[in-house]
């Protein structure tokens, strides 16, 4: 489903992917954690090329990311994307936020784009919000509302960039339930975070990354979690220093 | 010199002579306000597109306009156009088109401050919907950029309101010259300016309330 080939990204000098290779197959949960400015947000990001990279080769279902000619705007709305600011349409209802690129982009009727949003928006449990704008939402609210937005696109797969980095602890919760609810039902699903339950609960591999871009380790989550001998010193610290607690 | 004499000043004098010149202010402002908006927007555009080739000339375009004063824009422009046409296109099409011109360069600087104020993650939000960059101008950007900037855009409008004044430069028939005339005809030029001075004020000061108040309504709650 999504195959990255010795991915490298630089911002002027400094390197910030160094030859990342993975893929993703269909159905698969795959965590990507490590430090700050180990890449992991940037990573994310070229799979549906809102990060261009200068090297390597990004597969998604086929379609050539890195290539020039690929139109993004396509394979964008086939890839959802869920950020670790929400970034709702501020100035739109909830209900427009659902339905706008469904409109827009895909090209669904207007009653169709409302049905089908609203099913989501019902599914994460906020229908009784969907005449209200995005600042009068709660942060963990929100983030549904920005889950919902991107299922209402059907997308191939969901990339979640530090979903629940941004919310007060007691949000945390019902954010996380909907995203393993989600991981239940098959969606193949890319997610950036620290939280290590998360990862032990619904995800089938871990990958990690170290600061300067590289991937480090990319294992099960047996292996990763149950099997630290066989870890990277530095994935071993990192390890010992998250879940001490 | 006697004291003030504001006899003059009554409803015939204002319908007889300053009527007609009040319509021209506002429509001249009014149409250089929204010419100016959707120029400036395009200006801004073209500054941010990241393409030298569209830069450049929107750069050029905008610091040159904003290093002119506006009445030789005014005066050149009215005194050009018979030589590039042949003909005259009259003081009030020529004002109207200048202050279209001009007013572009400041919307787009108020524009492009707009869309940077806007955060990137929303810009990335629009992308990764599958928007194209029409698209995401159009429907994300551009609309949370002009509320935004919205305050700014009407005290610029009050600006240009005031600066509609100096079409004196090429004869049109504005609200000041409806009072000067005025003025000439019951020979109180003095009293005429000074009303002229009033009716400015009040409608300046009428609209900066207005925009005060609106200031605290239209803000995104974010």
């Amino acid at each position: 489903m999504i195959e990255l080939k010795n991915v490298s990204k630089w911002y002027g000098p400094v390197q910030v992917l160094n030859g990342c290779t993975t893929r993703i197959t269909k159905g698969e949960v795959v965590v990507v954690c490590g430090p700050s400015g180990s890449g992991k947000s940037t990573l994310i990001k070229t799979i549906n090329a809102l990060e261009p990279v200068q090297q390597g080769e990004i597969w998604v279902d086929g379609i050539a990311v890195h290539d020039p000619a690929t139109d993004l705007p396509k394979l964008r709305s086939r890839v959802g994307m869920v950020f670790q600011h929400f970034e709702l349409f501020p100035h739109l209802s909830v209900t427009e936020n659902l339905t706008l690129a469904q409109i827009k982009v895909l090209g669904r009727s207007p009653e169709q784009a409302h049905a089908h949003g609203l099913k989501y928006l019902d599914r994460v449990g906020l229908m009784a919000h969907k005449d209200k704008f995005p600042g009068q939402l709660s942060g963990g609210q929100q983030q549904r509302v920005a889950i919902a937005r991107a299922l209402s696109m059907d997308p191939i797969v969901m990339l979640f960039d530090e979903p629940t980095s941004a919310l007060d602890p007691e949000m945390v919760g019902e954010v996380l339930d909907v995203m393993i609810d989600l991981a239940k039902e098959g969606m193949t699903m890319m997610v950036v975070t620290h939280e290590m339950g998360f990862a032990r609960k619904v995800s089938d591999r871990v990958i990690f990354m170290d600061v300067g871009g590289r991937i480090l380790e990319d294992c099960s989550k047996d292996d990763f979690f149950n099997h630290p001998e066989a870890r990277q010193p530095r994935t071993k610290e990192f390890l010992a220093k998250i879940l001490a607690h | 010199m006697g004291g003030l004499d504001l006899s003059f000043f009554d409803l015939e004098m204002l319908r007889k002579f300053v009527l007609q010149g009040f319509f021209f202010s506002v429509q001249l402002t009014v149409v250089a306000t929204l010419g100016g908006i959707v120029l400036g927007t395009v200006l801004a555009l073209m500054r941010l597109s990241g393409r030298v080739w569209l830069m450049v000339p929107a750069q050029v375009y905008v610091n040159g306009m904003r290093s002119i004063p506006l009445v030789m824009v005014i005066l050149w422009f009215f005194l050009l156009i018979p030589f590039l046409i042949g003909r005259s296109i009259g003081a009030e099409i020529s004002a109207v088109i200048t202050f279209v011109a001009f007013e572009a360069a400041y919307f787009s600087e108020i524009m492009r401050a707009g869309i940077q104020s806007i955060p990137r993650g929303q810009v990335m939000a629009g992308q990764a919907m599958g928007m194209t960059y029409a698209q995401n101008m159009r429907l994300i950007i551009l609309p949370q950029a002009f509320r935004n900037m919205l305050p700014v855009l009407l005290t610029q409008t009050i600006i240009l309101f005031q600066d509609t004044s100096l079409v004196y430069a090429i004869g049109a028939y504005d609200l000041l010259k409806g009072f000067v005339t005025a003025g000439k005809i019951y020979g109180r030029p003095e009293e005429a300016y000074l009303l002229a001075a009033g009716v400015y004020f009040v409608i300046c000061w009428a609209l900066s309330t207005l925009v005060r108040q609106l200031q605290a309504r239209i803000a995104i709650v974010r």
